[in-house]
């Protein structure tokens, strides 16, 4: 029996009933030190079935996607909406689940069957002898994760949406050991929307002959410097800066106070939007779900909102946050499809998706040929914020010396810290589309209970000046 | 759902050929959600979720498959044999695994604690008036959880309980907070609305103005709540063999060379308790106790079995990431009542957060004070601080720094959910330390 059938025969005293089928395939094939150390796959399937009764959701996951199942689950959902609607925190009415119908599908190269389990990990034994380059490398480790999602969302007020999104991330890392320096290089366990061309060999020799051959740069390396200097950060360490200290400060739940006993709260206030200079004039920062290939790219969110492209911060003002149309309700602030759940299993909440920093006008060379003595810095290793996302810390695995508009030794263990605002305030040069690389992360953890979801950050490579630099313990 | 596991698991057993050794595993949870803000309701709902999990090993090579049940003996038997098929189907293309854990049977456990949980019907009249006049938010989740796994040499495990936890912060108007966790497996209402009164009251303590520290070092006691986030970095690249093993360690400095943090502190694993079970994700089952760290001194690591095959060590049948599962920090032998006045001037620490290694290798840590944090002089508190990040090592802050260990150990339960409720928690006491290094 299919979701609108169901929802036709469902006779339920609710103002509004939603039914969303989520079903997950995800398989991890990982080689390490050339063994094989995961053939697994996770299958995840089961009904979201949401409520609406007298002004408050109630909700109900339930794994038996039989008619019965559904219909106990309704019922569950309806009990708990109904006793809880003269305690809510905010009347809602049938407007934050607008009526939509439509698709969206993951458009890829070389489909998901197009290489078997024997074959990944052939390509991923492969990788293992490209990266163990040299008898100083103590372990190494090559991962693949493929991950096919099937949404089916349909609404008793005629939304149908179905939605297929395939993910495809690698890694590829090496441990190498000098004396009693030990340092780990890894191409930084991203994630694409895409096929499996993600595996084309002569992609993943070249991404292993980079880790492999920058990791015994590492340990014959210098110790980060300690100071005030310039910092130049690479498109992957920017991935985290961008999702630590804008996304998750920007999301409107949080201001609005919900996440104050697991997350956190926000230094933003309501009053900030269209207010607050976020960052210098060249910062631009989107909310783009819609982006081919992003991790997070998808047409609707789990309430059925039509996804587009917005600004965020234009020209380093605040303009808008990352709330959907519950949170509009609740704040005024104008909506973005970012309505998000992991699962079946849990409700949707105010989620980041694609977040990303739009490219400025500036090549590579013309960055580092400014900074007089700086550090730039790849892949991030190491993130820390404080509950209301203003002080940070973060490290990365890899660094290079810039001295008089030059790069010239690798450096070990290099780190920054800073708070949000002055940090932002600093952005002094931002890379062209030339240093644009889009990436994204399966492991955006939030929310009670708990939910961990993927998310998309694109960016060029940024200079930010006089900002805290230091190096190991 | 324990007889229904193992009615399923008996009819695959019989299924399997001589060269294959299977191992099943479930794992669910029926548990009510109330998610609260400002003592109101945000979201509520429920989730009865049922992951069935089979891992196949036939000529060293091994795969896994993990689906979610429809808790219909016909359909989800169907299911079971569908995958397993898969995984016949694909097995023979992988290639070996020279350190492939071949299950065995060590005996069988069979656990299953109930409790007196509050009714769902009652639920939000029983929670919600004590929380009135004061803006609380946070999770409440009550049900029960349950964990089983058999394999083909014919072990059998189970454990199940039925748990409930209110995880809330309450918030002054000058946005500090207090932390709290009211949790258990017996229902008292009284009981209930006596802790979150007294919850009320710690949150009078933070009517003040903060005080803006500057970074530095400072005397600092860490209470019980920030002292388990710091053991649970342990978890993370510490007391695993493997990451030793492979270079991603703070405890390499221990193991190489033989660094010692303080006389005063020792860490085991202990399922005692038996909040935990203590067969791990292939069911093996872990002694009682684990010496870990005592006195300082590195005893032993978390082994896996797979580990133990991979470098000719004995198993003490860690779980295969080799996290920790029960752990208990020993006591020391402040009172809690002299603690202010053994800190003397100094910071008091009830909560850390967001904690990273900074420098796994060096053994740093940082992150974020949090909550109920104060500036103390003459033994006094003086005002609650503004947050500050932290930066610092074990072996400074478990090792030459470590003044002393309070007399109690305190159970910090394990209230997360992701993928599904989490079990146990962290026993410890709070320390002073003679220097903390605050750095932003």
């Amino acid at each position: 029996m299919n979701l609108k059938e169901m929802i036709s025969r469902l006779d339920i005293n609710a103002d509004w009933i939603g039914l969303r089928e989520y079903k997950e395939n995800t398989t991890y094939h990982v080689i390490r030190d050339n063994n094989p150390l995961a053939n697994e796959t996770e299958i995840d399937h089961g009904v979201m079935v949401e409520v609406l009764k007298n002004g408050q959701f109630g909700y109900s996951g339930t794994s038996d996607i039989s008619f019965n199942g559904i219909r106990k689950a309704a019922d569950m959902a309806l009990e708990s909406a109904s006793k809880a609607s003269d305690h809510s925190i905010f009347p809602f009415t049938k407007d934050v689940r607008p009526k939509s119908q439509g698709s969206y599908e993951t458009p890829i190269e070389l489909p998901f069957d197009s290489l078997s389990a024997g074959e990944i990990n052939n390509i991923l034994m492969s990788a293992n002898d490209w990266l163990k380059i040299d008898d100083r490398i103590m372990s190494v480790t090559a991962m693949a994760m493929l991950v096919e999602t099937k949404i089916n969302y349909v609404c008793s007020n005629g939304s149908d949406i179905n939605q297929r999104m395939n993910i495809v991330g690698s890694d590829y890392s090496a441990t190498a050991k000098n004396g009693d320096i030990i340092q780990t290089r890894s191409d930084g366990r991203s994630g694409n929307q895409m096929g499996l061309e993600r595996f084309n060999q002569d992609l993943v020799k070249e991404k292993c002959e980079k880790v492999s051959s920058q990791v015994i740069e590492l340990i014959e390396a210098e110790q980060c410097p300690t100071g005030t200097m310039s910092l130049v950060l690479a498109p992957d360490q920017m991935m985290l800066q961008i999702h630590e200290s804008i996304g998750h400060a920007l999301e409107i739940d949080r201001i609005l106070g919900d996440e104050r006993n697991y997350a956190g709260w926000s230094f933003v206030n309501l009053e900030d939007f269209g207010n607050l200079k976020y960052g210098s004039d060249i910062m631009n920062v989107t909310f783009d779900p819609t982006i081919s290939n992003e991790m997070a790219s998808y047409g609707f969110d789990d309430g059925g909102f039509k996804a587009s492209k917005e600004h965020l911060i234009k020209d380093g003002t605040l303009l808008r946050g990352l709330g959907a149309l519950e949170s509009q309700a609740r704040s005024d602030i104008p909506a973005v499809a970012n309505f998000r759940s992991c699962s079946w299993n849990r409700a949707p909440i105010d989620r980041m998706a694609n977040l990303n920093l739009e490219p400025g006008a500036s090549s590579f060379d013309d960055i580092i040929s400014s900074v007089e003595h700086g550090v730039y810095m790849e892949t991030n290793r190491s993130w820390s914020i404080d509950d209301y996302r203003n002080k940070f810390q973060f490290g990365s695995e890899y660094g290079k010396l810039i001295e008089n508009g030059k790069v010239t030794k690798t450096l070990r263990d290099p780190n920054y810290r800073a708070i949000t605002v002055p940090f932002w305030n600093s952005l002094t040069m931002v890379g062209d589309q030339s240093t644009f690389e889009v990436h994204g992360t399966p492991n955006c953890g939030k929310g009670e209970p708990n939910q961990v979801i993927r998310v998309g950050h694109a960016s060029p490579t940024c200079l930010f000046n006089n900002i805290q630099v230091f190096g190991g313990a | 759902m324990k007889e229904y596991f193992f009615s399923i698991s008996e009819k695959i057993m019989n299924c399997i050929s001589s060269d294959e050794h299977i191992t099943l595993s479930i794992n669910g949870e029926n548990s009510e959600f109330i998610r609260i803000n400002n003592a109101k309701v945000r979201q509520i709902g429920t989730v009865s979720d049922t992951e069935f999990s089979i891992e196949l090993i036939k000529n060293n090579r091994k795969i896994g498959i993990s689906f979610t049940l429809q808790r219909n003996t016909e359909k989800d038997l169907e299911l079971v044999m569908k995958h397993l098929q898969v995984l016949r189907n694909n097995i023979d293309s992988l290639p070996e695994d020279p350190h492939c854990v071949i299950p065995k049977d060590y005996g069988s456990l069979d656990e299953e604690y109930k409790g007196e949980l509050l009714s769902s019907k009652d639920s939000i009249s029983a929670l919600l008036p004590v929380m009135q006049g004061v803006d609380l938010t946070g999770i409440w989740a009550s049900g029960d959880v349950f964990i089983g796994n058999s394999n083909s040499a014919g072990q059998r495990n189970w454990f199940s309980t039925e748990t409930f936890s209110l995880d809330y912060s309450l918030i002054n108007p000058l946005k500090k907070m207090v932390k709290e966790t009211y949790a258990g497996t017996q229902w008292n209402q009284s009981d209930y609305e006596t802790f979150v009164n007294l919850s009320k009251e710690k949150l009078l303590m933070l009517d003040q103005k903060s005080k803006k520290l500057d970074p530095g070092s400072y005397r600092t006691y860490i209470a019980s709540a920030g002292v388990s986030d710091l053991v649970d970095m342990f978890s993370w690249g510490g007391v695993s063999e493997n990451a030793i093993r492979k270079g991603r360690s703070s405890f390499i400095k221990m193991r190489d060379h033989k660094q010692k943090l303080s006389p005063c502190f020792s860490l085991k694993e202990d399922f005692s308790s038996g909040i935990v079970p203590r067969f791990n994700g292939s069911g093996e089952i872990a002694d009682i106790e684990l010496p870990l760290i005592i006195n300082g001194a590195l005893k032993n690591t978390l082994v896996s079995t797979r580990t133990a095959n991979e470098y000719k060590l004995e198993s003490n049948f860690a779980s295969e990431g080799e996290y920790l599962r029960s752990p208990v920090m020993g006591e020391g032998s402040t009172s809690e009542d002299d603690v202010l006045s053994q800190l003397g001037t100094g910071v008091y620490l009830s909560n850390l957060h967001y904690l990273n290694w900074s420098d796994q290798l060096g053994g740093r840590v940082t992150g974020m004070t949090r909550y109920a944090c104060f500036w103390v002089e003459g033994g006094q508190i003086i005002s609650p601080i503004e947050d500050m990040r932290f930066d610092d090592t074990i072996y400074n802050f478990f090792g030459e720094n470590l003044e002393s260990v309070t007399d109690k150990a305190r159970l910090n339960p394990s209230v997360g959910t992701y993928g599904g409720r989490d079990l146990g928690g962290v026993h410890c006491p709070g320390v002073i330390l003679s220097s903390f290094q605050l750095t932003l």
